[in-house]
């Protein structure tokens, strides 16, 4: 059954196109030169590195979900911002950040599962659409759980890393940045190993590929959707407590924009490939981070629609994101 | 042609109907049966892009903004009469559409989708920006405000205009390139529909049908023109609402719009929660119930219904 899954799950690593590679190249050059040229440049480069490294985890949990279910998960956001709740409230009842953080993993888990069990399969092969309104459904059951139960006031959650700053050559990297950035690239690191050399990764590489195929070789397709939605969440839930101490105050509108930014993320590295999730979350932190400081007619109300523009140019350019490949389609 | 005489019929009825409701209504049934009025104007020009040419769009909220803009910026400096100020929040969203629809040739599916998204995210920034001209956060007021009894009539009337007008432009050859494009674009090239012109041309006219429910929209909120009106929440009840209604099918959208116009209305009544976001958990848990139930929304289930009183 293994070989025959391995098989199924084959046209995983393809590369992107060449000139893709080559602009990504320049940018990573122009960043270094950048960075050892001018120390402003170089702090702006590392805290956009920690934001982008938040929108790349909730993006690729878009992605996790875009390649089970094909649809874009409207609720990820609130999913996770209910999930720094819980934590917040695990805090409130005496536990430390951390195990609060573990617990809040887990649970985040057991409630991606019960969604997906609940209200997602029953509509999975009916209408695409009906799966996209009942994440839209989601969304607004989700903000008014959460604000039924915690109310829409501002909360305080203490900080995961201190204040600390370091200082290298002139340049100060904030201790919370470099947390941020290490616990959001070690998740994402171990859920890629647990694709790659697990068993249980190889099932939901397989089901969400080619389901039917699939489960005529032995993968149990639902439960793996069910378990891609659970990992999903958990994904989530950690760009949740990492963003939550950048913005300093916990509120149920904390995930609203860094969703939109994740959106963002996705689309432009492909939403079918997990790592080009990743590098466009990075790169579209740096790059707002750049922007912010250089450009100044780019104000805090334009910083949304000047990313989505960059967006649109790319998918012009591009139309199926940066890593992605278009479908060749048997007429 | 046999069909044609009970859908003449049922119009009528539904016309006579809402012609009639408003004089045993109060003030603020009226206003809320404008809103159903909008709602069912925004969800039919979403209809025809979405469920008659097969293109996705989350952001007809942006469209709304630039129709309601269009208003209340007119009534301001001109004083034009607020009818004339919807031809012109048509007109302009009909243009805005095409420019919108240009870009959309290269997109399509999921990626179509969070692009207009994105239109539906940045739009509302954008008074924010420019805040000498449009007012910024605190938004543009009309030069006119009406009353409730106009406002019901004016909705209502500009909807019965436009659901005719969309039923004209369905049913003839327009109408049929859009099915084609929808089914599929290969056979629709093939039999010479030229794609880019008609899937423009749908984004446009439903852009515009977004404009003159912008404008409504406006009116509505005593002619004040907000960026906080147009935020997200609003593309995603019109989005909400076709589902609801279920693509391609005229008639669903009234039960579409009578759904996001009403429900969060009467939800907030409920008193089983008693909280002032009780009404988004109960609006969450139905939308998710009826798409449950009723994956292919009311159009959906008027198939089926056909098809057990005539079993072929």
């Amino acid at each position: 059954m293994v070989e025959l899954a391995r098989k199924l799950a084959l046209p995983e690593r393809r590369l992107p196109a060449s000139p893709v590679l080559v602009v990504l190249l320049g940018s990573c050059v122009f960043l270094v030169i950048g960075c050892l040229q001018s120390t402003i440049f170089a702090q702006q480069t590392v805290a956009g590195l920690a934001q982008g490294a938040v929108y790349g985890s909730l993006a690729l949990a878009l992605v996790l979900i875009y390649r089970a279910t094909e649809v874009i998960n409207f609720a990820q956001g609130e999913m996770a911002m209910a999930s720094v709740y819980i934590a917040y409230q695990l805090i409130q009842w005496g536990f430390s950040y951390w195990e609060a953080f573990a617990v809040t993993l887990a649970v985040a888990f057991v409630l991606g599962i019960a969604i997906q069990v609940a209200v997602i399969r029953p509509v999975q092969h009916k209408s695409v659409i009906a799966v996209v309104i009942v994440t839209v459904g989601l969304f607004i059951l989700i903000d008014g759980l959460v604000n039924w139960k915690w109310g829409g006031a501002i909360r305080f959650m203490p900080a995961p890393f201190g204040g600390r700053v370091y200082h290298a050559g002139g340049v100060a990297f904030a201790r919370q940045d470099l947390g941020t950035l290490v616990v959001t690239i070690a998740s994402v690191m171990l859920l890629w190993a647990l694709f790659q050399f697990t068993k249980l990764g190889l099932g939901m590489r397989a089901a969400a590929l080619r389901p039917a195929a699939a489960s005529l070789v032995g993968v149990r397709v639902n439960r793996m959707l069910a378990v891609g939605w659970g990992l999903a969440a958990v994904l989530g839930a950690v760009a949740g407590l990492m963003a939550e101490p950048s913005q300093f105050v916990l509120q149920p509108t904390l995930m609203q924009p860094i969703l939109l930014y994740a959106f963002a993320a996705a689309v432009l590295g492909g939403l079918e490939s997990p790592a080009g999730a990743v590098v466009g979350g990075l790169a579209l932190g740096i790059f707002l981070n750049l922007i912010g400081q250089y450009v100044h007619f780019v104000t805090s109300e334009l910083r949304l629609p000047f990313a989505f523009a960059v967006l649109l140019a790319v998918l012009l350019v591009k139309p199926t994101g940066l890593f992605g490949h278009g479908k060749v389609r048997k007429v | 042609m046999r069909a044609r005489v009970p859908a003449v019929a049922s119009a009528a009825a539904v016309a006579v109907v809402l012609a009639l409701l408003p004089f045993g209504m109060s003030g603020y049934h009226q206003a809320l049966g404008a809103k159903v009025a909008t709602f069912f104007i925004a969800i039919l020009g979403l209809d025809i892009l979405t469920g008659y040419t097969g293109q996705i769009s989350i952001g007809h909220g942006a469209f709304m903004a630039i129709g309601g803009y269009t208003t209340a910026v007119l009534s301001r400096d001109h004083h034009t009469n607020l009818v004339l100020t919807m031809l012109v929040a048509f007109a302009v969203c009909f243009v805005c559409g095409l420019l919108v629809g240009l870009p959309a040739l290269r997109l399509s599916g999921v990626y179509l989708a969070l692009a207009t998204f994105a239109l539906a995210v940045s739009v509302p920034q954008i008074p924010l920006k420019f805040s000498t001209y449009l007012g910024g956060s605190g938004g543009v007021q009309s030069s006119r405000t009406v009353s409730h009894l106009w406002l019901y009539g004016v909705s209502w009337a500009a909807a019965a205009i436009l659901f005719v007008l969309a039923w004209l432009i369905l049913r003839g050859r327009t109408g049929r390139a859009f099915r084609a494009i929808r089914d599929s674009e290969v056979a629709a090239v093939s039999s010479g529909v030229k794609l880019p012109v008609y899937k423009t041309l749908a984004f446009g006219i439903s852009a515009a049908f977004a404009g003159v429910a912008g404008s409504l929209y406006v009116l509505g909120t005593n002619g004040f023109a907000q960026p906080s009106e147009f935020g997200i929440i609003l593309s995603l009840q019109i989005l909400i609402g076709a589902a609801v209604a279920g693509l391609g099918s005229l008639w669903g959208v009234l039960v579409g719009a009578v759904f996001v116009g009403l429900l969060p209305e009467i939800s907030s009544s409920v008193p089983l929660i008693g909280s002032a976001h009780g009404q988004d958990v109960v609006f969450g848990l139905l939308v998710i119930l009826v798409m449950v139930v009723l994956p292919t929304g009311v159009a959906g289930l008027f198939q089926r219904l056909r098809r057990l009183r005539a079993p072929t």
